[in-house]
């Protein structure tokens, strides 16, 4: 047994020094060792492009691990190591083999530091040698990078990967960047024209930056090429930013539309005006903050699961605060709109300082799940995850509720109750607990908004500060008690927002978007769509 | 629309407030302790900030009075809260002058809190030290301002942008908070960068209100105007918590800080506790002072505040640091003085030196500034910043722009005979106009 084990050893041992790839890995190493030494930014970069200069694909790991800020050099050897925190202490690996090889404390190693014009020249770097690696998405990655930072001298390595590339996609892509390095060599004129043609097929906001400065660069007939093409593109990217604003008033109207449906339940239904009702967006975003620290202490593998696990508990915190609310204070005010205002103020002051009390007054880190982030490209319009999911979100909530406004026999009697509570009490409707169940549900459908919220914005105390003035307008320009007045408000209020923005900036434009308001409210006083009835007038 | 509300929020904070304070203070003999009073907002929109430093001083003041007191005597912090609401700034400080009898007072963030104070710091001649970055362009005798003018934090920050190092930036962006600090930082930045031969075409301005949530048509824009074929930088003077959304959009739409670097002069360890900062790394601030930086002097700083406060998770931050040299300096200015008198005090605290946490001193300057480092630190993934640039010496705090056509002209010297916030070398008079 040990024998054979050693008979193995040694013949590993012997195939180590037998293949080529071990003169090339010594190398390697000696010019890695050079981090150690190199004593600023410069130097450091020096090391890079020496690295990067022996085309050999190992060099990956250290590089990456570099740009990561992840290199460290042990301080009683001077070797260098990638360096992965476990706790208090750093496990060191390998630098080219990624095997692990110690621990050290954080005290005993020095990260070897790293600016954006080192990451730069790493990314370069790593751009020319993972042009062939197995993965596309790694081609895709380093076409693009060869296209954002041409060279005449990728030329070559460029037309070997084009004529093994596979993948339509990224052949067109890798023309497109081997089109790029063209444009700043010295190949004839005719080669650079049809680099122009290729360059500006694609449309982007890249080829639009290198177009441009190929144009400040060049003259004759290239130059007059590019200008043609940059023209082009503008044209194009003009009806591309009409669209982009569209999509982001939808955005901005979600956004509105979540925070003010609950509104459009409490004050709109029920009539009662909550100034807390920010204050139970806050709260729903603090549970969302509570749910993702137990999932990060307890069971990190359900952190993508952490929003829908924290919809249901936001919920029930929500409500129960608004149900208190109304049992406690509300229900004593009710046609009494002044008294309400300010009490429901002044509840909204005592759930801000409680929560600055117990959370403390800084921002809670609440994260953003793996299908939340990032965005993805429609042609030239980038639409974020984030928003696409609040967006799918809002619609989703003001479906239900307008199910169970509509569908259920609660919803019958919370708009029976609403319509005429006399009449309503006399058919055998318990309208007390049907007020406080509404407020609950308002509540409720408020602190759902806080976990939708708490992906985008702030989750402070202060967080339903910033909304309850919007809230307040959503439902009063769409028309107070409507759901549907509620959801058109909210999504023309957004997209007239922001076509205002590119144009008048964000400050003049909300104003903007108040003054047509007033002026709207004074031609309609009840909002888009006015209920209409006996029960209006009362 | 806030307007109408904000009169609201001044009865119940006013009320919430005095309730406070007739608890807080102790019915105690005046003479046996020394007062200090702290003006730092506990509620509303600027406790997230101010909290931190109300924490900070009461720390430094314990820490005093462990080291025997200040002229034989304990001191004595007075908390007052002025609830992030201007006016009441000004009301608090009086009560704390006049009815408190402080000694001096440390306090304020923002720069209109500080402006509606002045008035009552220069009736009442009493002592506040300010230990917020802000846009300069003024000095007044009973102010020490502790934090950086814009030639302390933007100046530095733009021209390492500028250098090979930075990135050899060539457009800029200056993205900002529409209040009085971005919108004069922003003009002096501008007059700054035209006159190092950037073109107009080359400069986007942009103001965003407080607290703004949807970033998205901002970050489209400095998308667009990054595209143009030169390498584009964003300098921002975006304030408080508009910045976490604002880096969400920049994280989510894929601007990484190798492409077009966002410089921010009001995001600390303290915003970025709020912030999945993995995909900021990179990104810049301008301070002077980081948690990172590696002092003994620090190391013990952070230490004494993890077991003050008792999580060992909250992080220290420049005006953090502000206070700290600045209280030295006041305790120090007294000691030389042998009084609390702020007559004596204004003038015994030029001069004064005192170590900073980053392994150097800072002195006090007869125009009321402090002289400090400038350092340039990156995002790291852990939420800190790594120190990528240096001023190789202490950078002079400079109140009055020299690239502004106002105050170009203007000095300041607290010092007898010239006693002058604003002497004008060109007419050789006091009293010449300022932007503000």
């Amino acid at each position: 047994m040990i024998l054979t084990r050693a008979i193995g050893l040694t013949l590993l041992l012997l195939l180590g020094m037998l293949s080529p790839s071990n003169a090339a890995e010594a190398d390697l190493r000696a010019i890695i060792a050079k981090f150690a030494t190199a004593s600023n930014f410069s130097a450091t970069e020096a090391v890079v492009r020496e690295l990067a200069a022996t085309g050999d694909t190992a060099v990956e790991r250290p590089l990456g691990a570099l740009a990561e800020g992840d290199l460290y050099v042990r301080k009683a050897d001077s070797l260098v190591f990638i360096g992965k925190a476990a706790g208090g202490s750093v496990a060191l690996l390998d630098p080219l083999s990624g095997e692990k090889s110690g621990d050290a404390a954080k005290s005993e190693i020095t990260k070897i530091k790293v600016n954006n014009t080192l990451r730069r020249a790493i990314r370069d770097a790593l751009g020319t040698l993972t042009l062939g690696a197995k993965d596309p998405a790694a081609r895709i990655a380093a076409a693009d990078t060869m296209f954002r930072t041409p060279d005449a001298t990728n030329i070559e390595p460029l037309d070997a990967a084009i004529a093994s590339e596979t993948v339509a996609s990224v052949k067109a892509l890798l023309e497109q960047a081997r089109a790029a390095s063209v444009l700043v060599s010295d190949r004839p004129e005719a080669d650079k024209l049809a680099a122009v043609a290729l360059i500006g097929g694609r449309g982007d906001r890249n080829a639009l930056s290198l177009l441009t400065a190929i144009e400040a660069n060049s003259e004759g007939a290239v130059k007059d090429a590019a200008t043609a093409a940059i023209a082009n593109i503008n044209s194009t990217l003009a009806l591309w930013d009409a669209g982009q604003n569209i999509w982001y008033g939808i955005s901005l109207g979600s956004v509105l539309l979540l925070a003010a449906i609950g509104l459009a339940i409490t004050f709109g239904v029920m009539g009662v005006i909550n100034m807390a009702h920010g204050e139970m967006v806050m709260l729903g975003a603090y549970t969302t903050f509570v749910v993702q620290e137990v999932i990060r202490t307890s069971f990190p593998g359900l952190f993508d699961w952490s929003l829908v696990i924290a919809l249901p508990l936001a919920f029930s915190v929500a409500a129960l605060v608004g149900l208190v609310i109304e049992r406690g204070v509300i229900r004593f005010l009710y046609g009494r709109p002044l008294e309400t205002l300010l009490a429901t103020w002044g509840v909204s002051l005592i759930l801000q300082q409680a929560v600055r009390t117990i959370f403390g007054p800084t921002n809670q880190e609440v994260g953003n799940p793996s299908w939340m982030s990032g965005s993805f490209y429609i042609g030239q319009l980038a639409v974020t995850w984030n928003r696409l999911w609040i967006l799918v979100f809002a619609l989703g909530v003001f479906a239900v509720l307008l199910y169970v406004m509509k569908r259920t026999p609660w919803g019958l009697q919370m708009r029976a109750v609403t319509a005429n509570r006399r009449m309503a009490a006399s058919m055998g409707i318990r309208t007390p607990w049907v007020d406080a169940l509404t407020f609950a549900l308002g509540s409720g459908i408020a602190g759902i908004a806080g976990v939708a919220l708490s992906q985008i914005d702030n989750v402070s105390p202060n967080l339903g500060r910033g909304y309850i003035i919007d809230s307040f307008m959503v439902v009063v320009f769409g028309g107070v008690g409507n759901l549907w007045g509620t959801l058109v408000g909210a999504f023309s209020l957004g997209i007239v927002n922001k076509f205002l923005e590119p144009y008048a900036g964000a400050v003049l434009g909300k104003i903007v978007v108040l003054v047509l308001i007033i002026l709207f409210i004074q031609k309609r006083p009840r909002g888009l769509f006015a209920l209409k009835g006996r029960s209006v007038e009362a | 629309m806030r307007g109408s509300f904000s009169t609201i929020t001044k009865m119940f904070s006013a009320g919430a407030v005095t309730a406070g304070l007739l608890m807080s203070v102790p019915a105690r003999a005046a003479d046996d302790t020394i007062k200090v009073g702290i003006l730092h907002s506990l509620s509303g929109t600027m406790a997230i900030s101010e909290t931190t430093l109300k924490d900070a001083m009461l720390m430094l003041i314990e820490e005093q009075n462990a080291k025997g007191g200040l002229l034989g005597k304990k001191l004595e912090a007075v908390v007052v809260d002025p609830a992030s609401n201007w006016p009441l700034f000004a009301e608090k400080a009086r009560e704390l002058i006049s009815k408190n009898k402080v000694a001096a007072v440390f306090g304020c963030w923002t720069s209109v809190s500080r402006k509606s104070v002045l008035p009552v710091f220069s009736e009442l001649d009493n002592i506040l030290f300010y230990p917020v970055q802000y846009e300069g362009e003024e000095s007044e005798r009973n102010v020490f301002y502790t934090g950086a003018a814009p030639n302390q934090q933007a100046i530095p920050a733009v021209d390492y942008l500028m250098s090979e190092d930075g990135g050899s930036v060539k457009r800029w962006v200056l993205e900002g908070t529409d209040y009085v600090y971005p919108r004069t930082t922003n003009k002096i930045l501008e007059a700054y960068l035209k006159a190092k031969g950037v073109a107009a075409e080359d400069i986007m301005v942009n103001y965003t209100p407080f607290g703004f949530s949807d970033w998205q048509t901002e970050v489209a824009a400095i998308k667009k105007f990054g595209s143009a074929g030169k390498k584009t930088a964003v300098v921002s003077t975006v304030n408080g918590d508009a910045n976490v959304p604002f880096y969400k959009e920049l994280g989510n739409q894929g601007i990484k800080a190798e492409d077009i670097p966002v410089m921010a002069f009001s995001v600390g360890e303290e915003e970025l506790a709020g912030l999945d900062t993995a995909p900021l790394v990179g990104h810049l601030a301008a301070w002077n002072y980081f948690q990172s930086i590696d002092t003994p002097e620090n190391a013990k700083f952070i230490a004494d505040w993890h077991k003050f406060i008792k999580n060992d998770k909250r992080t220290t931050n420049d005006p953090m640091e502000a206070h700290y040299v600045g209280f030295n300096m006041w305790v120090k200015a007294v000691e030389k003085a042998g009084t609390t008198d702020p007559d004596k005090v204004i003038d015994a605290v030029i001069g004064v030196s005192v170590p900073n946490l980053t392994g150097g001193y800072s002195t006090m300057m007869p125009n009321h500034h402090i002289t400090k480092p400038v350092l340039i630190g990156e995002i790291q993934a852990d939420g800190q910043f790594e120190t990528v640039s240096q001023t190789p010496g202490l950078v002079m705090g400079d109140e009055w722009s020299d690239y502004l056509a106002d105050s170009k002209d203007l000095i300041s010297d607290w010092r007898a005979p010239l006693s002058c916030g604003n002497f004008n070398v060109a007419t050789g008079k006091c009293g010449g106009k300022g932007t503000n």
